[in-house]
This record gives structure tokens, C-alpha cells and sequence, in this order.
């Protein structure tokens, strides 16, 4: 049978402090990104604001959408090309109380190139208000879903490793906000999803390990946890690499198959994956070591005495 | 020999199944018409037909398109509204039914626009979601989703009336300009006159006002309405086109009465007409005629006040003022201006539906157009399959024949998902799509944590029937916690998520439940039955 990553022997938990040190560094480019770009680039959908998309045929230059932009009162206007010719995405602002701004756009782009076709391909016009309960039910459903996987794992596991999952969640999904705000991507409600099957993703990742470690530490009773936490590590790494590789392959078609409108969400899945993969073999088990050595020391104190 | 268990399992499959392939099957016929067919079927309306044989083949269309998968919006190109009414003028009891009123005559307008499937729901306390598929003309169902459409009938001020209401408002904003004192008669004309000094001409029933200088006109004309120690029958109402006078661009200003003499609810009927302007033929107006009680009013206010003009006010703009020449016994009117054909399309519908009892704002909009969608749906289905191919060739080479019996269970989990959908007329998104695909990823795990674990107990030198029995019952554990901890996030998702995070849970939640049943159960029995019967004492694993 075709075989990979059997038998293993690896002393993952030796290695930790590498780990620890990798993913801080992550975590600090991640925070100094989203220093630098002033938090997060949240998109229409949270700030409120109109997206329009037209393709004009036969293509002009950007400069002649600009100008007829600017004609048409919106100078602050963000212009994209994009890369079919003629295709452009224009970002302008939505005042509450006034009427979406992409019929002005599209009217001026076609007052400005007569004789070209000027097709409106999408639009997306968020009201400020909306724009802010969006962001509001999406931080909610954010927490409430944290929430829910953490009650869970509570209540299946120990609070040590609930600890232990619940850094490898918020590890992951920062550091696919960080790849997201370096990249410059903005946060939509596509996006949110993204993150949210990330956290999804990792948790499962850190009970496949955690459930085999919970095992492990019944027939290895006598071992250090160290060693438990590598013998289960090293047990389930087949398959923790073979579904990754899996979702991986996956993700891949859509990123580069899926088209435009679902790129954000599957480049989000994609650092997600990645990350999720390491975190649950390094960050998950190396932070619940962590805590159960210090109860240890703790506790060996307290017995000397 | 099966066990009774594994019968029972069996035929719960092939129910499944069966079930599975019965529901999808509209689908199936939808999706394998020829495109300019199923366009017929999007598009069919029952009540529109001319005759029996038509209309029965319509509701056979509308039959198959209710009971097939339906595109979301981003898929097929269409549009999403989201109309917030402003109920802040009206009182708490009027303001509850004022909501399901717009969306009554909204659900009028877009009903007479010609949309099939067009869905309109109110959603919280004052707002509307309309959702148009495949809608191709945005701006013209923008306007006539959003206009107000009060139509009022109002008689234009003499030039006696005019100019002393012109006095009056004149000598409002001198006061205010100078602090409640009168200024003296030397000063310059724009502080005697602040108004009027600001048009270009005036009939003081009608003036001309400079295109640049109607903001500041029209911010003293708020100014004065909103300040309610100012009392008088007239007001100021704006033409609702500009005009061109000696090569500027002007605006004409109207003194006209603050009550309405006849409002557009007593209207009956409503049609655009090209004829209905004597200088300009062919130029697009509408003609209405009234109810009984309309046209016995319209008749008492034409006469007596023949010689007067009576301006046609449209949601506060006027559309024309034209003079009374005789009494109009019969009922009925017309509504002439600069119109597009189209607008006197608009017009004509509006009328007909009524006016919104409160004024609506449109407060997000989302509109994919066709092209796009198509592009979208290609890319999405193109990129699942290349996904799934990928997977499905990677659990064949490398788990060879438990492989096919995972690939089966995969098989089995999106056919369920998509007949579930199906069954409960949901709609598929891109980010249903990737909820999927999603989907595939789970269960590909799910069977990658059984088969790694038989392999375990394989190699702990078990037989092949004690090494399935583990494996799955070990394995079982771990993939109830992944499951559930999946499923509690996509359910917050679904609780608070909007649009397209909630389609994205959706198909992801059911896909999940699905694969409970496909992977862990019907897999485990195919694998049973493959086991016992052969007495295996290997496994192609």
C-alpha cells in the first residue's frame, strides 16, 4: 500500500520553542502590518460605500473613466483597472440619506466615451447604517461561533487544552488577517467566511490530535506528557497532512479556477490552511505542554514543602 | 448473509437514493434544456398567456422551474435590493401598516414590470427586500421601485397671489438678515429683496431661475418650510425639467397652493401615449382616467376655475401647468413633459399602483449583471469539479479500492446535499458553491480518519473484520467533535450571517449532516458487506 509519513519518530515537543518563536514573528508582521494600514481594509460591506463594475468596449485608457468620474462630482473615487481591457472597478463613497452613487458613475462614464458600450457588470452599494450592522453581525456571529466551539471543547476536554485550542484558533485566523492586510485585500463579508471556516478547520485539526492524545495518555500512563504529545502527534500526522493536502487541493482549484468573485475568500482559505496545519501540531499541543508543566512545577512545589 | 441491520441499512440506502434521484430530477431536465428553452422557463408567466394550449405549457414551466435548483443572484445575473421605508413622519399605528403598503405596491409595479420569480419580503421593523433575478435594466427598476409616485393636483397661484406671497417671503429674509428690523429703502436690492433678487425673471406665479442659482433658491425654500411661524396657503414647487432660455440652462419656480385639490389615488387607469401633445407629436406622455368620485371632483375644480392653471404635481415636482379652458366632465387627463418613452412607461405603472404612503431610500444594492454571473457560474463549477477530480484521484491512488468505497460515500453526500436543496427550493450561490466544496473537504477527512485508522490496526496485526470494526468505532469519536464543532459555527453563521454567509452555512451545515449519514453509515455497510461476504483476510486499504 502507498504510504506516506508512517511511523514517524519525530520529537516535536523538543522543537517547540522554534515554533514558538516562528509563530511570534508572525503574529508581530501581522501586527505591524495592520499597524501601518491603520487596522484591517475593511470593504463596502462594513464601512458602507458603493462598488461599481463596468466594461467599456472598445476599451479606454483609465484616464478617461477618471476624468468622467471626477466630472461627475465624485473626485475622491478609487479607479482599479482590471485585467481584462476596458473592464475597470470604481469605489466611492455613500452618504447616508443620499442615493447610491453608481447611477452617476455609470451615467458619467457614458457621457464621457460616446460611441462605446459602456455595461455595468456589478455593483454593490452598502448605506453607511447597513454598512455598521453588517459589521455588528458579523463580529456577533464571530464571538457566538467562538463561543459555542469553545463551550464545546470545554465540556469534551480540559480546560488545559481548551486553552492551548482555542490560541491555535485565534493564531490562525490573525495571521490570514495578516496575510490579508498585507496583500492589501479587503475584509468582506466573503471574506468573514473565509475566516470563520478557518476557525472551523483548526479546531477540527487540534481534536483530531487532542482526542488521540486523551487516548494516548491512558495506555502511556507512565510516560512524560511530552512523550505522549509526540506519540500522538506522530500517529495522526498521516493524516493530518493527508487532509490538509486534501482540503489544500481544493482550495487550490477554486483559488485559481473560481474566478474573481470568490478569489478573496479562497487566497483567506489558503493561508488559513497552511497555518492551520502547523498550528495544530505545534501551537494547540505545545501551549496545553505548557500549561501542564507549569501546573506541574506548581504542583511539585507545593508538594517538596 | 447480511445481518438484519445491514438489510435494514440497505434499503434505507437505496431509499435514499431513490429519493435523492426523484427529487433532482426537475433539475436535471432543467439544467439539459437548450438555453434559449430554459430562458422560456425563467421567464414564463401563466397570466400573461394568450390563449389555453400557451397557458397550460407556461404552468408546465412554472411547475419545473419551482421544483428545480435555482441560481442566486450572483450566479444568474440579477438584482438585490434592500428599501428602507421613512416612517419618522408618520404615527406609530400608520407607520406599521405603512410598511406592508409599500410592499404591497411595490410587489404592484414589479408585477406590471414583467419579472418572473421576483421576490419581496419586509424585513424588520420598516424595510423591504426585493430581489429581481436576471433583471437586466437596473436603473429603470430603481426608479420605479423608489419613486413615491404621489401625484396631486394643484391650482397655480394668480400673479395678484404670487406677488404677495413673493412680498411676504422677501421681507421674511430681510428680517432675518438684519435682525428682525426692517431695512432701510436705500440699501441695495439684495438685502429689500434677498428672494427675488435671486431670479432671473419673474410672473411671480412663474420664475426663471439660473441652473447655478437654484441650490441657494431651493435652500431658502427649505429654509422657509421648515420654520412653522411662517404661515400661508401658497408654497414654492420646482419644475421638474430644466428648460433653455437664451442659451442658459434654467429651472422654472412655481407659486402654487399648499393644499392639493384632487390626489393621484383617484386615479383608475393610467397608459403612456405618444399623441398626446398637439406642438410636439410623438412625444411620450401618459394619459389617466379617474374613478367615478375623481371625475366628478376633477369636474367641480375644472369648473370653476376655468382661466386658471392647474399644476400636475409629481411626488412634489411639477410635470406641467396647464391652463383650465373648460370644464372636464368626463374624467379624463394627461401628464405631459420631457419624458423618455421609458419614463412615461414608469410614469404610466406608478400611477396605476399608487403612491407609497411613505417616502423609501434604497440603502444596499447589489446587482451582478448576466454576463458576469454566467462567468461566475463557469469559473464556480469549473473549479468544484477540478477540486473534486483532484481529490476523487487522490483517494483512488492512494487508498485503491476503500478509496471507490470513500468516493461512493462522496458521490452519495453531494447528491443528498443537491437534493436537498432541491427539496426545499433553496438556491445555489457561489458561496453555496464553496460550501460544497467545503463539504468534499470534510468528508474527505472523515474518510482519511477512518481508513489512516484501520491502517493503524492493521499494523497492530489485527484480522481485516476486527481492524474495520475499530478503526470505525475509534475513529467514530473524533468525527462526531469535528463535526459538531463545524456545524455549531456554521449555525452562528447562519443565525447572524446576512445574504451570502448564510447560503455559504447552509449548504455547508446540510453537507455535513449529509456526510454523518454517507460517510460514517453507508460506508461502513459497504465495507460490512464487501468484508464478511468474502471472508477477506487482506484489504486494499
Amino acid at each position: 500500500m502507498l504510504q506516506i509519513l508512517h511511523g514517524v519518530n519525530i520529537n516535536w515537543m523538543a522543537r517547540r520553542h522554534i515554533a514558538f518563536i516562528v509563530s511570534g514573528v508572525c503574529v508581530a508582521i501581522t501586527i505591524a502590518s495592520l499597524i501601518l494600514h491603520g487596522g484591517p481594509r475593511y470593504g463596502v460591506d462594513f464601512t458602507g460605500g458603493s462598488l461599481i463594475e463596468i466594461l467599456v468596449t472598445p476599451p479606454v485608457h483609465v484616464d478617461a473613466v477618471r476624468s468622467a468620474v471626477d466630472r461627475a462630482g465624485l473626485a475622491g473615487s478609487e479607479i482599479q483597472e482590471l485585467s481584462r481591457p476596458g473592464q475597470f472597478l470604481i469605489r466611492a463613497e455613500m452618504k447616508a440619506g443620499h442615493a447610491s452613487p453608481s447611477d452617476a458613475i455609470a451615467n458619467a462614464v457614458r457621457a464621457g466615451n460616446a460611441g462605446r458600450k459602456v455595461e455595468v457588470l456589478r455593483v454593490e452599494s452598502v448605506g453607511p447604517r447597513v454598512g455598521n450592522e453588517l459589521r455588528g453581525a458579523a463580529i456577533k456571529a464571530i464571538f457566538f461561533a467562538l463561543g459555542l466551539i469553545l463551550i464545546y471543547v470545554g465540556i469534551r476536554y480540559d480546560w488545559r487544552y481548551s486553552v492551548g485550542a482555542v490560541a491555535a484558533l485565534f493564531h490562525d485566523v490573525f495571521i490570514t488577517l495578516g496575510a490579508l492586510s498585507i496583500t492589501n485585500k479587503e475584509i468582506t463579508l466573503t471574506v468573514v467566511a473565509a475566516l470563520l471556516t478557518i476557525a472551523g478547520y483548526s479546531i477540527n485539526d487540534t481534536i483530531v490530535v487532542f482526542d488521540r492524545i486523551r487516548e494516548r495518555s491512558k495506555t502511556l500512563r507512565r510516560e512524560p506528557p511530552e512523550k505522549v504529545m509526540n506519540v500522538a502527534i506522530n500517529e495522526t500526522l498521516s493524516r493530518t497532512v493527508i487532509t490538509s493536502f486534501t482540503v489544500f487541493l481544493t482550495v487550490v482549484a477554486l483559488f485559481t479556477l473560481g474566478g474573481e468573485v470568490i478569489h478573496d475568500f479562497s487566497f483567506a482559505m489558503l493561508v488559513g490552511v497552511v497555518f492551520g496545519t502547523y498550528s495544530s501540531v505545534y501551537v494547540a499541543s505545545g501551549l496545553a505542554l505548557e500549561v501542564q508543566l507549569w501546573l506541574e512545577r506548581a504542583g511539585g512545589g507545593g508538594a517538596k514543602k | 448473509m447480511m445481518t438484519r441491520s445491514d438489510q435494514w441499512k440497505f434499503y434505507l440506502t437505496v431509499v435514499f437514493v431513490l429519493a435523492s434521484v426523484w427529487t433532482l430530477w426537475p433539475t436535471f431536465q432543467f439544467y439539459s434544456l437548450p438555453p434559449k428553452t430554459r430562458q422560456e422557463v425563467l421567464q414564463a408567466r401563466p397570466d400573461l398567456a394568450t390563449n389555453e394550449a400557451e397557458r397550460i405549457k407556461l404552468e408546465k414551466y412554472v411547475k419545473l422551474r419551482e421544483k428545480a435548483i435555482k441560481l442566486g443572484l450572483d450566479l444568474q445575473g440579477g438584482m438585490y435590493l434592500l428599501l428602507e421605508v421613512d416612517t419618522s413622519k408618520l404615527g406609530p399605528a400608520e407607520a406599521k401598516n405603512a410598511v406592508d403598503q409599500v410592499r404591497q405596491i411595490i410587489n404592484n409595479r414589479i408585477d406590471q414590470f414583467g419579472v418572473a420569480e421576483p421576490s419581496i419580503q419586509k424585513q424588520g421593523e420598516n424595510r423591504i427586500l426585493i430581489q429581481l433575478p436576471g433583471l437586466l435594466d437596473r436603473e429603470r427598476a430603481k426608479s420605479l421601485i423608489g419613486q413615491t409616485a404621489l401625484l396631486e393636483f394643484k391650482l397655480v397661484k394668480t400673479e395678484e397671489e404670487g406677488k404677495a406671497f413673493y412680498d411676504r417671503v422677501d421681507q421674511y429674509f430681510a428680517r432675518k438678515l438684519h435682525g428682525g428690523a426692517p431695512p432701510d429703502s436705500a440699501a441695495p436690492d439684495s438685502t429689500v429683496h434677498p428672494f427675488t433678487s435671486k431670479l432671473l425673471a419673474s410672473s411671480h406665479s412663474e420664475a426663471t431661475v439660473l441652473r447655478e442659482n437654484v441650490p441657494i433658491v431651493d435652500q431658502m425654500i427649505q429654509q422657509l418650510k421648515a420654520d412653522s411661524s411662517f404661515v400661508s396657503d401658497a408654497q414654492f414647487s420646482w419644475d421638474a425639467h430644466e428648460s433653455e432660455i437664451s442659451g442658459r440652462t434654467t429651472r422654472t419656480l412655481y407659486v402654487v397652493g399648499k393644499e392639493a385639490l384632487m390626489k393621484g389615488s383617484e386615479v383608475a387607469s393610467a397608459q403612456m401615449r405618444l399623441d398626446l401633445d398637439q406642438a410636439r407629436p410623438g412625444a411620450p406622455g401618459v394619459s389617466f382616467n379617474l374613478t367615478s368620485r375623481g371625475g366628478a371632483l376633477f369636474g367641480d375644480i375644472t369648473g370653476s376655475n376655468v382661466g386658471r392653471r392647474l399644476a400636475i404635481v409629481l411626488d412634489g415636482r411639477i410635470q406641467s401647468a396647464p391652463n383650465i379652458q373648460e370644464k372636464i366632465p368626463r374624467g379624463q387627463g394627461s401628464i405631459t413633459g420631457s419624458f423618455t418613452e421609458e419614463e412615461a412607461q414608469n410614469l404610466a405603472i406608478v400611477l396605476r399602483s399608487g403612491a407609497l404612503p411613505a417616502p423609501v431610500s434604497i440603502v444596499e444594492e447589489r446587482t451582478v449583471g448576466p454576463s458576469l454571473g454566467q462567468d461566475s457560474i463557469e469559473k464556480g463549477i469549473r473549479a468544484a469539479g477540478v477540486g473534486a477530480a483532484l481529490v476523487v484521484l487522490f483517494m483512488l491512488v492512494y487508498y485503491r479500492i476503500s478509496g471507490m468505497v470513500a468516493v461512493v460515500a462522496l458521490f452519495l453526500n453531494i447528491l443528498g446535499l443537491l437534493a436537498c436543496m432541491a427539496g426545499f427550493h433553496g438556491t445555489l450561490t457561489l458561496p453555496g458553491i464553496a460550501g460544497i466544496v467545503l463539504t468534499i473537504g470534510m468528508a474527505v477527512d472523515t474518510n482519511v480518519l477512518i481508513f489512516e485508522r484501520i491502517r493503524e490496526e492493521l499494523r497492530n496485526k489485527r484480522t481485516v473484520l476486527a481492524a474495520i470494526e475499530t478503526g470505525y468505532a475509534r475513529a467514530y469519536r473524533t468525527i462526531i467533535d469535528a463535526h459538531v464543532t463545524t456545524l455549531l459555527s456554521s449555525f452562528a453563521l447562519m443565525w447572524f450571517g446576512t445574504g451570502p454567509i448564510r447560503g455559504f452555512a447552509i449548504t455547508l451545515s446540510i453537507g455535513l449532516i449529509i456526510n454523518l449519514i454517507t460517510a460514517v453509515g453507508i460506508s461502513k455497510m459497504i465495507f460490512d458487506a464487501w468484508s464478511v461476504r468474502r471472508k477477506l483476510s487482506s484489504i486494499s486499504i
